[in-house]
């Protein structure tokens, strides 16, 4: 029975429990190039293959613009880089070090992988400023935060962050009172108070004005380079402005990749989104 | 944003805070220092009353704390409460000494009766006020930190925690009706005399538990308001609105949650032990889910996620609970239900919700 | 909610319909002149034993059977006409006269007059064969069946030998069967190896205690290494058989103990697996499902069996009418929110708890269990099923069956799948999702009204009934996977026979406890239950 598995499972002394095994992981090791590495990635739900095979590489210091279809597999993608879902088989590593697929949601995210969501999810109870204190990187265990008190690096260091996502003057409103693009760029400065290596963006101006786009286009454009960033967006104006490389996405696996005109000179990309 | 302060903008803390001192200066001086026959004088009853509804009050905060800013909502925290309380009854058991009715130096009255000839190996160690008290902590805290870690390891979360701590406290009341788990069965354990050497009958002990009573709730109140006003409470009220999204920013909710859903079994247990030396029994029934689920019913009316409020929230339930049962018992069930139906229909603030409601409307 | 064993209800029944038959025979009184009874009323032991060896060569002498039955009970007594009267306790510190002759029975504070026929053991001894000869004489096989089995409970050297007059005629197998048996232990008893070899092996397929008991005192007392081994392996036999027949006892017990939780648990299934919505006062639906058939035997007690069949769409209605008052009233303003609704709606378990402690008083009523559903089936010695489990259990499964149909057959099912998955897709298709949602909440409360027609059977009917059932409700639904009809039937069931495994050993406070340790522990490493719903829309 599983239970008496799990019992002897408990007490063997050749392991710890894993709560006693110190939170540092491996760290990042970016010594041949690549951030991520995500090889023959399979997923099913009840029979349907949401990905199917997928192989895809990220160089570090990359901007990466992935586009497809619905249910082409995007989210899901993210998902498994994320923690959120385990694959059936595959593996995906971050860097050359860190294994993907045995950490917690919580583990990946210290490691230095930042995920904004397609449906912006901020804490509406909190205020702006609280929103971004909270994503800040910082000792993130129990104690830590309960002793935790603002430094003036830290104060001016959000402060900073405020001005970028243009939201200095509502940082003591709750979150809640934001409309939907305040909602994204707040999601977004969350995203850089974490300072992450890697940074998984989903549709990260849907709701934007024409001039919002072009800001978060350049703030986009600014963070490669040091780190990697990887956008899934429908918009194929805002995709063209800051894309290098294009993947699409279809059917749980790579169609093409390449620059955009590449890409949108594909034949089966044109099948695919035009339908023959 | 300051966080210097514990107070800061916390008006009804501070009012709740000062209330309870006049109350410690007040209660005191009335029952002791003015006469019977003064209509100023405080009855031993209405003190030992007061000191229930303190004790109740300190559950509510406890049960706030995991409710109102972590958004678990326990129904098995009068578990915790009721476990404290054994601690402590166990501990008053044991200085009646041979003052029982079988006269038995060694052996509480009901293990005589159960023709018991040995105390069981957990009762050993109850005979010292300290270690009884250390259990007070301690064994609510690890059952909620085991319980805590299976739970929040594999994410039950919602009504599906809510149900299992009420399994839970089913589970115990159940073990503890049997006679064979050594705590008095149906009975429980009662009959106490006194307390580090203090009558339990005395009108000065009456008052000394009530002052205890009143400053373990004060310091209850100040360490969740801490806890609450720290990063630990952004991140706990982060959690309860949007649980998988504080994972993705790098934190372990299965941790914090721990940390905070243990500590609040902690202070319930604290809670049941000041309890019972005034009310002078503790029995299987404490465990009933009726009991978890009207606690969250006292908070509810108060006002969730406000600490101050769930404490008032007790005392005005318990105060509405001692005045129908007394005048008319029958209908005190149908008051207890039809305010679980409006509190949640009507007021989800809360008494204090309502006030904040009126203030900005004035 | 155990119901007492009746082992032997059967022959009971059968001797009172034996007793019944004979007590309208005008044989009886000839069978007994005045001299006889004189030596009833005044003869020394030794008369009254010559008397009643005498009493079997005597042609229609089985008509007497009640009068020696109510001898050997010391209960006969003879009027001063010379009048064979029985004379028992009744209530009230009375006594119940019966004339044996007439069959009238009055009631009466003394005995009056009335002259005890004294037998003392040596007369009992003799009375027991007597009364044993005369039924083996039946002309029913049954009854023939029921002396036999009657005497194997209790086989000394005198049974044996009535048994071994009439072994040689006997015609009916079973009987025949029976007979071998008390043949075997008579054999067995005397120590004579020549015979020992033969009854081991008729005792080592019989199951009756008597049979086990012999073996072990013949294997104790044997020199033979051989037959003492034989005697062991007759034993094995015997008791391998026996541990099938009580893990089948045990399997029965769990499964209707499991018809019962799956009952309480599946009108919750619908509520809180289908439409989220956790619902505090489903006990009280049960609860007041169980009144509901105490009030309806109350109004037609001259009919009890047809109580029941009607109660069951009555509770349906009543508790389906209070589940929708309830929907429309108070947890429609709180879909989306489960942990509100679970106050609110415990809230109205207290309401109405106290409403049915305010009319019907706090005290428990019990509800009568009609003729047709007692009694029991008497597999064999060591197994007998009760009658009403197994309506229990059948009944479950109707309910089950029928809930199936319904969610999965009818537009209704339809329509509630439909806004379960997704309420706003469903709209637009022009469901009315108001309405489904008001009939959704009515069915699974219907469904734990008719739960309450079952529990009202097997317990006390009061206000805390549904108090008790709640928790073990919701533990069937967790447990099964929420949303999942099917898991809640295998939950239930397991939970049930699971339950009564743990019972003999651990007691059945401590079985509970250790279930619901074990359902703590199995969410935490399943939290999904048993059949989880999987894919995309489980997640969200």
């Amino acid at each position: 029975m599983s239970f008496t598995e799990s019992l002897r499972h408990a007490v063997r002394r050749d392991q710890v429990f894993d709560f006693l095994i110190p939170d540092a992981g491996p760290r990042l090791d970016l010594s041949h190039q690549t951030i991520l590495y995500l090889e023959d990635l399979t997923v099913s739900f009840d029979g349907f293959k949401a990905i199917n095979n997928l192989n895809l590489y990220i160089e570090a210091g990359e901007l990466r613009c992935i586009i497809g279809p619905n249910g082409a597999g995007k989210s899901t993608m993210m998902d498994i880089i994320t923690g959120k879902t385990r694959p059936d088989s595959g593996s995906a590593w971050f860097g050359q070090s860190i294994n993907l697929l045995n950490m917690s949601e919580a583990d990946i995210a210290e490691a230095g992988i930042g995920r904004k969501f397609q449906k912006p999810t901020v804490f509406e109870m909190l205020t702006v400023f609280q929103n971004l204190e909270l994503a800040m990187a910082q000792d993130k265990r129990v104690l830590a935060l309960l002793r935790a008190s603002l430094s003036a690096e830290q104060r001016d260091w959000i402060d900073h962050t405020l001005e970028t996502i243009g939201l200095s003057e509502l940082a003591q409103e709750p979150a809640s009172k934001l409309s939907h693009g305040q909602k994204q760029w707040l999601e977004i400065g969350m995203l850089l108070m974490q300072q992450p290596k890697l940074l998984l963006v989903d549709e990260p101006v849907a709701g934007m004005t024409h001039q919002e786009m072009d800001r978060t286009a350049e703030l986009l454009t600014s963070l490669a380079g040091e780190r990697s960033v990887v956008v899934v967006e429908h918009d194929m104006d805002f995709v063209r402005s800051i894309a290098r490389t294009v993947t699409v996405l279809h059917q749980g696996a790579v169609l093409a990749e390449g620059s955009m005109e590449q890409v949108q000179n594909d034949a089966r990309v044109k099948q695919v989104y035009l339908g023959e | 944003m300051n966080r210097t302060s514990v107070f800061a903008d916390d008006t009804g803390g501070k009012i709740f805070l000062m209330v309870l001192a006049v109350l410690c200066v007040v209660v005191p001086c009335a029952n002791l220092l003015v006469p019977e026959s003064s209509a100023l004088h405080m009855s031993t009853y209405t003190v030992t009353l007061l000191g229930k509804y303190l004790c109740y009050a300190l559950l509510a905060i406890a049960a706030d704390l995991v409710w109102g800013y972590l958004g678990i909502l326990s129904l098995g925290h009068g578990a915790f409460f009721a476990l404290g309380g054994y601690g402590m009854g166990m501990y008053l058991m044991r200085q009646i000494g041979d003052r029982g009715v079988y006269g038995n130096p060694d052996l509480p009255d009901f293990m005589v009766f159960l023709n018991w000839d040995a105390l069981p190996w957990f009762w050993y160690g109850f005979d010292q006020f300290w270690f009884a008290m250390l259990m007070v902590a301690l064994v609510p805290g690890v059952l909620a930190f085991v319980f805590g870690w299976l739970a929040f390891r594999s994410r039950v979360t919602g009504v599906y925690l809510s149900i299992m701590t009420q399994a839970l406290t089913y589970a115990l009341m159940l073990a503890f009706f049997r006679n064979e788990m050594g705590f008095g069965g149906n009975n429980g354990l009662t009959d106490f005399k006194d307390l580090l050497g203090f009558s339990l009958q005395s009108d000065a002990t009456r008052v000394g538990l009530f002052l205890a009573s009143a400053i373990a709730l004060a310091l209850g109140y100040l360490v969740c308001r801490y806890i609450v006003r720290s990063r630990l409470g952004l991140l706990a009220v982060a959690v309860r609105d949007a649980e998988s999204r504080t994972r993705f920013i790098g934190y372990k909710v299965e941790h914090a949650k721990l940390w905070l859903f243990t500590f609040s079994a902690v202070l319930a247990g604290i809670a049941g032990a000041l309890y019972v030396p005034q009310v002078g029994i503790i029995n299987p029934n404490e465990f009933s889910p009726l009991h978890s689920i009207e606690l969250i019913v006292w908070v509810a009316v108060g006002g969730r996620a406000t600490l101050f409020g769930a404490a008032a929230g007790a005392v005005a339930v318990n105060y509405g609970k001692t005045v129908f049962t007394a005048a008319l018992p029958e209908v005190w069930l149908f008051a207890l239900g039809a305010l679980f139906v409006l509190v949640t229909l009507y007021l989800p603030k809360g008494i204090v919700g309502l006030a904040a409601m009126r203030r900005a409307r004035a | 909610m155990l119901l007492p064993r009746k082992g032997c209800i059967g022959i009971q029944l059968l001797l009172v319909q034996i007793i019944l038959l004979l007590l309208c025979s005008p044989l009886r009184a000839a069978l007994m002149d005045e001299q006889d009874l004189a030596v009833l009323a005044d003869g020394s032991y030794t008369d009254k034993r010559e008397l009643v060896t005498s009493l079997p060569d005597r042609p229609g002498a089985t008509a007497l059977l009640p009068v020696l039955q109510t001898m050997l009970g010391g209960d006969l007594y003879l009027s001063e006409s010379g009048q064979l009267i029985s004379v028992t306790d009744a209530d009230n510190d009375q006594y119940r006269i019966a004339d044996l002759d007439s069959g009238d029975v009055t009631l009466a504070d003394s005995k009056g007059d009335l002259k005890r026929v004294r037998i003392n053991n040596s007369v009992r001894r003799i009375l027991r064969r007597t009364i044993a000869q005369l039924q083996l004489r039946a002309d029913d096989p049954a009854m023939r069946l029921a002396a036999v089995n009657q005497i194997i409970e209790k086989v000394d050297s005198d049974s044996v030998a009535i048994i071994r007059e009439y072994y040689s005629d006997e015609q009916d197998t079973e009987v025949r069967e029976a007979m071998a048996v008390v043949l075997a232990v008579g054999d067995l008893r005397t120590g004579d190896v020549a015979l020992a070899g033969a009854a081991i092996e008729t005792l080592s397929t019989s199951l009756e205690p008597v049979a086990l008991n012999t073996l072990q005192q013949f294997m104790q007392g044997t020199d033979s290494a051989l037959l003492a081994r034989q005697a062991q392996d007759a034993i094995d036999a015997i008791e391998a058989r026996v541990a099938v027949y009580e893990n089948i006892e045990t399997l029965y017990f769990g499964l209707s103990f499991g018809s019962v939780l799956v009952l309480a648990g599946i009108g919750l299934a619908i509520t809180f697996g289908v439409m989220g919505v956790i619902n505090m006062a489903h006990g009280e639906l049960i609860m007041l499902g169980a009144y509901t058939t105490y009030v309806i035997q109350q109004l037609m007690p001259d009919m009890i069996g047809i109580s029941i069949i009607i109660a069951i769409p009555a509770a349906f209605l009543v508790s389906a009418l209070a589940g929708i008052l309830m929907e429309r009233l108070v947890i429609r303003h709180l879909y989306g929110n489960p942990l509100e609704t679970l106050l609110a709606t415990f809230g109205i378990s207290l309401i109405l708890q106290q409403t049915v402690r305010t009319i019907f008083s706090p005290l428990n009523k019990s509800v009568i269990t009609p003729d047709w559903m007692s009694g029991l089936l008497e597999v064999n010695s060591v197994l007998s099923l009760t009658w009403n489990r197994l309506y229990i259990i059948v009944f479950c499964l109707m309910v089950f069956l029928a809930l199936v149909f319904v969610m999965k057959k009818t537009p209704l099912g339809l329509q509630v799948r439909a806004v379960s998955q997704n309420r706003n897709m469903a709209r637009a298709m022009g469901v009315r999702s108001q309405w489904v949602d008001a009939l959704t909440f009515g069915l699974g409360s219907g469904i734990a009204g008719v739960a309450g027609v079952a529990l009202s059977l097997i317990t006390n009917v009061g206000p805390n009934l549904g108090q008790a059932y709640i928790i073990d409700s919701f533990m069937v639904v967790v447990f099964g996977g929420v949303g999942n009809l099917l898991g809640t039937l295998f939950a239930g069931m397991s939970l049930g026979v699971m339950n009564k495994v743990l019972e003999p050993s651990a007691g059945a406070v401590l079985a509970k406890i250790l279930i619901l340790v074990f359902i703590i522990l199995f969410i935490q490493k399943r939290p999904q239950g048993l059949f989880p719903q999987r894919g995309r829309a489980a997640e969200g």
